[in-house]
């Protein structure tokens, strides 16, 4: 990179990718709220996701109190817990989790980040969200039918999903799996956009290697989710039928209770392999996206190049394909053929490979940096002791054998809150902490966020850490409550309050958090442009914050990949990808960052 | 103080802190009462080989946090790629991959592989309750159908099979094991997905409406030992419990002796009730023998 | 797209230029709305061929009881082929330029689709008459989820065929609904294929 050949930079001609028909709102109406442009559909989805997220908070703190002080609490019974369990679950996995990931950051950096002016499809994308919201709006109306919403635990497993013993059996199962119906709808309807957004509309130079890796995570987690969401919907519409139209797909000959159902012939283990077939992609649909912006955190405020980012990306398109190969040690208990467990035991244990690696690469991003501690930093370092933490328990749950005694104990609800509750969601918090000024023009509050990060990260891990433990003694998942059982101790009732107050005090935390986004809309400190001097394309954009259309006239073209920090010769410590070669010498007086030169030395 | 001192003391912290709570924790798997030792040496195994990697990774990050934060002027390293340093770490993963899935095969080899002589007996799960069944002695269990469950049939045994008469029936007691006998238990449910599950045998595995199910494992250990239901299967599923007694086999004679046998507890129905159910049970054999096989189609 | 290319390039090297080489498109040398639907038909692929194995996996059961075949399919299946060749056709006289053939042509497409749905409705009516309920079998079942699925399918293609046709009327320009047509009538040819796998699936089995 030192010997900088002088090209006829200004002779190569600005994005010859076909312009895409940019829809230009007329009115408040089509600005902010039918809007087409992904950038607002991006914090209509975020804004959205938050507040059914809430609802899944507020539902942990209720399932919790029951956990830690049974029978203290006469509002809440058995078939109230189930429900809260359900519920919280499954907003958390699907209405919070992938809708943020992919449909928030999704909408918001893909084109800014590929160097677009929006999505390809904006109409479709407009759909998107509306039909998402839908789908929030008939998951919340189950809270009001009678009955209530649905406690057959998040993973719907039939036949009891829709007999009368599983509280929202009458209408709660309906409008759930309704609910979910329309979420795929609305999710393909995005994912579309995403994926041949990536394909068809990068800019000049943006080759697939030059993406920023959290491009490569949403884009491969997007094709993973439109080719599982399908397996989900076709196990929603014939559980539909099943309890509609009393069909046996799932059903087998049951008595209930004493009494002959007339259902006859089904398989329960059908559905669970359909499910799961879905639900193992859908854990990696909320990784991978992760993994991309949390590698894209690091290497920005670590200030230096992702290390090793071919096989980063190869990794994440590895992780992608196998996904889809592993989903029966969801079931090794469930009673399928056992010599299926030797297929899926290896496949599983192989997936570690390549999420092994992407570990090693995100801390060897760190060694030889110059890494600022802000707080996207902290967040991604608390992200890596989770992620470790989470991810290495599952490799006791996918070994077959081990798996056997810990399925469905606490050890297994320990697992996946680590490795795709929280750690997924530090990255996300992370994320909004670096990406805030680039939406809002203002940075969010570093106290409150310290204060924040602290409490989430210490409050969680003391959450999950010892749940484990709890899951190993035989403590069993689901449970109202415990009652008098010879094998556990006292002191793990003392273990679960203790676990309950450190799960209140991590939610309080969160009101902070949105505090926080909401008094630093007015009233944070307003940013500089491309505050942490990334170099990658969001923060290069004509106006700051960036509007519609996100780039200028002509669009940015791209001459390097999304990682030149510290680069040797370069007068700054960072290259913006749409500086030339023969422009890096200038590019310090270019640069975004010029008025603010203290951090960068010339050499 | 150094920058970064303090992030990477906490990451430190956080590291030991984890690694102490798993030597001291108090809270442990139960004593074993199985011959399932090997489940637990493999976890043992992988408890060893991830704790490694999870100590080097965290140490490592903290140092890296420690000794590069941020300094003015200073330019990171620009190294894009390491081959040597990426393969080997891939081979090191996968040693330690292989070192936990083999052994893990082989057990799970063992755990699916019923010895012969493994006395066969049934767990049967219904909302919110567990049954048990003995072959009796024929030593064959009699054959079941959900179709001829009724009050006088609770298990819905097969009226036409003559092995199912002297199967030995245990409703709301506890169910007794004899010591050092390997047991395969076959697993049924009449309505949703239950799961059976004494945690110091290690053993588990859902029962399914409409299909049986089997582990199998010997119990070691005499004692009362707790049984829960670890499959949700509706509102009552907390609930669902039972408890197992392990004795010796002169015990557990005496108490198989005890108890009754299908044909007994027909016997004992029909004395109970009046001329009234005499007709109704002659209509439940009828329908048995108007068909051996399940029925098929069955319109509302 | 060489995507093995592609994606073992050593992107941190330094290049003169943008690095690659000068292109009027993306990944595929196609329009943007062609990609789109070409993922779209896969992932509506990938839902069928999910139906298809659920169906197989519980034929195996030996409940299942084959359903009789109202003759009414078979019309219904020409009017789908039909359909089919007449947004062909379409296409072909979008591309020439022939408006007058062209709306015909959209016109008897979109008739006989209808036609195909009506039929589809027709013949649930009559399996409902003969007691064929859902309930009673799970052929029955698949019969009523698949046709219903597939007919949900074909009823968003009549919607974008409607809105295609209204711009047509509308006086877009040629280039622009040109490419609808023949998009239209891919979807039409990939729905007239999964009718035939499923109708074959449901006949034999």
């Amino acid at each position: 990179m030192a010997d900088i050949v002088p090209t006829a930079a200004e002779d190569i001609p600005s994005a010859e990718v076909a312009e895409v028909d940019l829809y230009h709102a007329k009115s408040w109406w089509t600005k902010y709220v039918f809007s087409q442009d992904a950038k607002v559909i991006a914090v209509q989805y975020s804004c959205t996701a938050i507040a059914i997220g809430l609802v899944a908070l507020v539902l942990s703190w209720l399932m919790r109190l029951q956990l830690g002080f049974p029978e203290s609490f006469s509002f809440i019974d058995a078939s109230d817990y189930y429900q809260f369990i359900t519920m919280h679950g499954m907003i958390m996995v699907i209405y919070l989790l992938t809708a943020l990931f992919l449909g928030g950051f999704g909408n918001y950096l893909i084109p800014l980040m590929v160097g677009a002016r929006d999505m390809v499809f904006p109409y479709v994308n407009m759909l998107s969200f509306w039909v998402y919201l839908l789908a929030v709006v008939v998951l919340v109306a189950s809270f009001f039918v009678p009955g209530g919403p649905t406690g057959a635990g998040w993973t719907l497993y039939p036949p009891q999903a829709i007999l009368s013993g599983t509280p929202g059996s009458e209408y709660g199962i309906i409008l759930m799996l309704v609910s979910l119906a329309l979420f795929i709808i609305g999710f393909t309807m995005g994912g579309l956009n995403y994926v041949v957004t990536v394909l068809q509309a990068r800019t000049r130079g943006m080759t697939l290697m030059r993406m920023p890796l959290t491009v490569w995570g949403i884009f491969v987690a997007t094709i993973l989710a439109l080719l599982a969401f399908p397996a989900l919907f076709v196990g929603a519409v014939m559980m539909l039928f099943d309890r509609i139209l009393g069909s046996s797909f799932f059903m087998p000959a049951i008595v209930v209770m004493g009494e002959q159902l007339s259902y006859s012939g089904g398989s329960p283990i059908l559905f669970q392999h359909l499910f799961w077939f879905f639900g193992h992609p859908e854990v990696y649909i909320v990784a991978l996206p992760a993994f991309g912006i949390v590698s894209d955190l690091l290497s920005v405020h670590a200030r230096r190049h992702i290390f090793g980012y071919r096989m980063m990306v190869w990794a994440i398109v590895i992780i992608g394909a196998l996904s889809f190969v592993v989903w029966a040690h969801h079931m090794y208990v469930s009673g399928m053929n056992p010599w299926f467990g030797f297929f899926f035991a290896t496949t599983t244990l192989i997936i570690a490979v390549p999420t092994a690696l992407k570990v090693y690469n995100w801390t060897l991003t760190l060694w030889r940096a110059n890494i600022q501690l802000t707080l996207p930093m902290l967040f991604a370092l608390a992200f890596i002791v989770t992620f470790v933490n989470g991810g290495i328990t599952g490799l006791f749950l996918g070994n077959v054998v081990v798996d056997v005694p810990l399925s469905d104990t606490m050890f297994v609800v320990a697992h996946f809150h680590m490795v795709m509750g929280v750690a997924p969601l530090l990255v996300i918090f992370g994320a909004i902490y670096h990406w805030y000024p680039l939406m809002t023009g203002r940075m969010l509050d570093e106290k409150m966020g310290k204060f924040h990060f602290w409490v989430t990260f210490i409050g969680t891990y003391t959450i999950f850490l010892p749940l484990h433990y709890l899951g190993i003694l035989g403590v069993p998942r689901r449970y109202f409550e415990m009652g008098d059982t010879s094998f556990i101790p006292d002191s793990a009732q003392d273990l679960n309050a203790f676990i309950t107050v450190a799960a209140l005090i991590v939610g309080f935390a969160q009101l902070v958090f949105l505090y926080n986004l909401f008094r630093s809309l007015r009233h944070g400190k307003i940013s500089e442009r491309n505050p942490w001097k990334a170099a990658s394309l969001e923060w290069q954009t004509a106006a700051y914050p960036p509007g519609h259309g996100n780039f200028g006239e002509h669009l940015p073209v791209v001459y390097r990949w999304a990682y030149d920090y510290g680069v040797p010769g370069a007068p700054d410590d960072f290259i913006p990808q749409n500086v030339p070669n023969n422009a890096v010498a200038e590019s310090h007086a270019e640069a975004p960052s010029a008025a603010d030169d203290a951090e960068a030395p010339r050499t | 103080m150094k920058k970064g001192f303090g992030v990477a003391f906490m990451l430190f912290l956080v590291t030991a802190g984890t690694v102490l709570f798993h030597v001291f924790s108090p809270w442990w798997w139960t004593p074993l009462a199985s011959n399932w030792g090997y489940i637990d040496d493999t976890i043992i195994l992988t408890f060893w080989i991830t704790g490694v990697v999870f100590v080097a990774v965290l140490g490592f990050t903290a140092y890296c946090v420690l000794r590069f934060s941020y300094q003015e002027g200073r330019r990171s390293e620009y190294k894009p790629e390491n081959k040597k340093v990426e393969w080997w770490l891939t081979g090191l993963t996968s040693l330690g991959v292989v070192g936990m899935l083999t052994p893990g095969l082989f057990v799970w080899n063992e755990f699916v592989s019923v010895p012969k002589d493994a006395a066969v007996i049934e767990v049967m799960g219904q909302q919110w309750q567990w049954s048990y069944r003995l072959p009796g002695k024929d030593g064959v269990l009699g054959t079941t159908d959900v179709r001829q469950v009724n009050d006088k049939n609770p298990f819905g045994i097969n009226m036409k099979d003559p092995k199912g008469r002297d199967d030995v029936l245990i409703s709301g007691e506890d169910l007794h094991l004899p010591l050092d006998k390997p047991v395969k238990v076959l697993l049924r449910s009449l309505d949703v997905l239950h799961d059976f599950y004494v945690p110091q045998f290690r053993a588990k595995m859902d029962m399914v409406p409409g299909v049986v199910t089997y582990f199998w494992f010997t119990p070691t250990r005499t004692g009362t030992f707790d049984a829960l239901c670890f499959e949700l299967c509706g509102v009552g599923h907390y609930a669902m419990r039972s408890k197992v007694v392990v004795e010796k086999e002169g015990a557990y004679q005496a108490w198989l002796k005890k108890q009754q046998t299908f044909a007994q507890s027909l016997r004992a129905a029909e004395k109970q009730s009046g001329a009234e159910s005499k007709v109704a049970s002659a209509q439940g054999s009828g329908n048995a023998a108007g068909g051996g096989s399940p029925p098929l189609v069955t319109g509302r | 797209m060489n995507f093995f290319r592609e994606i073992t390039q050593k992107s941190w090297l330094p290049t003169d230029g943008p690095g690659d080489e000068i292109r009027d498109h993306g990944a595929f040398a196609l329009p943007q709305a062609t990609v789109g639907l070409r993922v779209f038909l896969v992932v509506a692929t990938v839902l069928f061929l999910l139906f298809v194995v659920a169906y197989s996996g519980r034929m195996a059961f030996p409940d299942w009881r084959a359903m009789p075949e109202p003759w009414l399919l078979w019309p219904n299946t020409l009017a789908l082929i039909l359909g089919s060749v007449a947004l062909h056709g379409a296409s072909l006289s979008a591309r020439r330029g022939r408006m007058d053939e062209l709306r015909t042509r959209l016109w008897a497409a979109a008739a006989l689709s209808m036609a195909f749905l009506v039929g589809q409705v027709l013949v649930w009516q009559e399996l409902f008459a003969l007691g064929y309920f859902a309930a009673a079998n799970p052929a029955n079942a698949f019969f009523y989820l698949l046709t219903a699925i597939h007919g949900l399918h074909l009823l968003g293609g009549l919607g974008v065929l409607a809105w295609t046709v209204t711009r047509i009327y509308g006086g877009v320009e040629a280039d622009q609904f040109k490419q609808s047509v023949n998009l239209c009538a891919v979807y039409w040819h990939f729905l007239l294929v999964v009718w035939l796998v499923m109708f074959g699936l449901l006949s034999f089995t």
